[in-house]
């Protein structure tokens, strides 16, 4: 019996080819690792606040940034109306102020970010594509923190306008806005590093929600109280130090110390300039612990 | 008692809630709170207002809502959401049975992690100085219970249970309630607080509500949660994830 050239079975043999079926070969552009890389940013950018997925996922992050939004046009309403000479509240508390929900968007988008790939075992696919475990790493973390970014500093923008339009001193609150935004940006850095890097332990979406709350919540009310504490036994020294144990208070006393902001510790005792210096330490490397955490977790991209 | 307690069910309940990672958070809580009561201890001695900020502003305010959300999703949520909780209510097993027995166990869970940890550390902090240590474990007990209710019932009427839940936890309880004096009546924290000022000392422990509206709203709450949960989970639909 003569060998059969499509016989499905058997190595390969010498009579083994592969035929022609008149596939068409793709002759178009290769777009390569960059674009790859910078769709994966837009793509995982617009998801956070819901574009691109369905009208349920839009609901909480765009009432989370009305929600940002609207204490700034209150300052701004009221600033105006009784004709104030500076803006009732600085552009660097502002954050601080609205914690709680920056905490909230992050907790609900860093999960839908990152542990629906890993739930339902996309990343291999990702990886198929012309990109490195870096690229997806970076691609999420500048997402996340441009989501972040945005709804951080729309409110301080409003503010900035309004307080121009309410004719306050030009330079005097260009300043301040500018304090605001490098405060704002250094914030958004830092969450999202942290967010990313525990929604990335879970495959959970659900669990993964609670643990970012937890990471953030928990070390701040620890902390606020043991300062409550500190402040009543008259042990003040130790307040500015206590700011390097919850993400929030880092950031207080990064801008207490450098970027002239008044902190929310009790009673206005913010961080002597070594204890800010090191806080500002302490931050980069929560960052580039983070990140180098999230590499490590993407090492094996199963699961 | 024993048509609303299934043993089997209980016991998958409870190795969800304390399997792998989930545990590992369960635990830190409470041994975060047992490490600052010892710092603060060591660093002040016993003081009765000092008690007070680390059990109502840690413990209560934070802590305790925190495990409550965690146990009670947890206990009916991932089921819900993968899909699995079909070969449960496929069982003969009656629905007010399942969401009984997992709602006993999310309890257990709450206030083994939260009302002992607060227990002892009360006693760290002063000793149980004006049955303050006692107090606060009672009303993160009863705050455990209705935690637990109402959390599990948002496990099963939303898909984003945790998110809805930590909405209610941060910004009704911690920030309208402190801006809005009002507010503090229909919260949980300070349902459980009105029990902990009765068994306290005179004066040791306030709250906005009194006892009596407390109590009912309490028991108002869990039960309620508990009956809708069990309805809900009657008519249950499973949807795609989005």
């Amino acid at each position: 019996m003569p060998e059969s050239t499509t016989a499905p079975t058997g190595g390969p043999g010498p009579a083994a080819s592969i035929h022609d079926i008149g596939y068409r070969h793709y002759d178009g552009a290769r777009l390569g690792r960059a674009y790859a890389r910078r769709s994966l940013f837009v793509q995982s950018l617009r998801g956070a606040y819901g574009l691109g997925r369905s009208a349920r996922t839009k609901v909480l992050p765009m009432i989370l940034l009305a929600v940002m939004c609207v204490p700034a046009a209150i300052v701004v309403a009221v600033t105006v109306f009784t004709k104030a000479h500076d803006l009732p509240l600085e552009p660097t508390r502002y954050a601080i102020y609205l914690q709680a929900v920056i905490g909230l968007f992050l907790a609900a988008q860093a999960p839908q970010s990152v542990s629906r790939d890993l739930r339902f075992k996309t990343v291999p696919l990702y990886f198929s594509r012309p990109i490195e475990r870096a690229d997806y790493v970076a691609a999420k973390y500048a997402a996340m923190s441009c989501a972040l970014f945005l709804l951080t500093a729309l409110p301080l923008l409003i503010l900035y306008v309004g307080a121009l339009l309410a004719k306050l001193d030009f330079a005097d609150q260009t300043g301040n806005f500018a304090q605001g935004l490098v405060s704002v940006a250094l914030l958004s850095l830092l969450y999202a590093a942290i967010g990313l890097v525990i929604a990335a332990l879970t495959p959970r979406r659900g669990f993964g929600v609670a643990a970012v709350i937890a990471v953030l919540t928990i070390p701040y009310a620890a902390v606020s109280a043991v300062q409550g504490i500190a402040y009543l036994q008259g042990n003040t020294d130790i307040i500015g130090w206590l700011g390097l144990f919850s993400p929030i208070t880092l950031i207080d006393g990064v801008q207490s110390t450098f970027l002239g902001a008044t902190t929310s510790a009790p009673d206005g005792i913010g961080p002597s300039t070594a204890a800010g210096v090191v806080h500002l330490l302490v931050v980069l490397g929560l960052i580039a612990g983070s990140l180098a955490l999230l590499m490590r977790r993407y090492r094996k991209a199963g699961l | 008692m024993s048509s609303l307690f299934h043993p089997t069910v209980a016991r998958l309940t409870y190795r969800a809630l304390l399997g792998r990672r989930r545990a590992a958070i369960l635990f830190a809580l409470p041994v975060m709170l047992l490490i600052i009561a010892v710092a603060v201890r060591a660093l002040t001695g016993a003081d009765d207002a000092t008690a007070n900020t680390v059990l109502s502003g840690f413990a209560l305010a934070t802590m305790v809502p925190l495990i409550g959300v965690i146990a009670g999703t947890g206990a009916i949520g991932p089921e819900i959401d993968d899909g699995s909780v079909v070969y449960l209510l496929a069982k003969p097993v009656r629905r007010s049975t399942v969401i009984v027995t997992k709602l006993l166990v999310a309890i257990g869970v709450t206030v083994a992690f939260s009302a002992v940890p607060v227990l002892i550390a009360g006693f760290v902090l002063n000793g149980n100085s004006q049955q303050i240590a006692v107090a606060y474990a009672l009303a993160a007990a009863v705050a455990s219970v209705a935690y637990s209710a109402l959390f599990l019932f948002l496990g099963t009427v939303t898909r984003h249970a945790v998110v809805v839940g930590l909405v209610y936890e941060l910004v009704w309880e911690a920030v309208f309630g402190n801006l809005v004096p009002g507010a503090r009546t229909l919260s949980v924290q300070q349902w459980a607080l009105a029990l902990a000022q009765k068994a306290g000392a005179d004066g040791a422990i306030t709250s906005d509500v009194g006892l009596t509206p407390a109590i009912v709203l309490l028991v108002v709450v869990t039960g309620g949660a508990t009956w809708y949960a069990a309805r809900r989970l009657k008519s249950l639909t499973l949807a795609g994830e989005e």
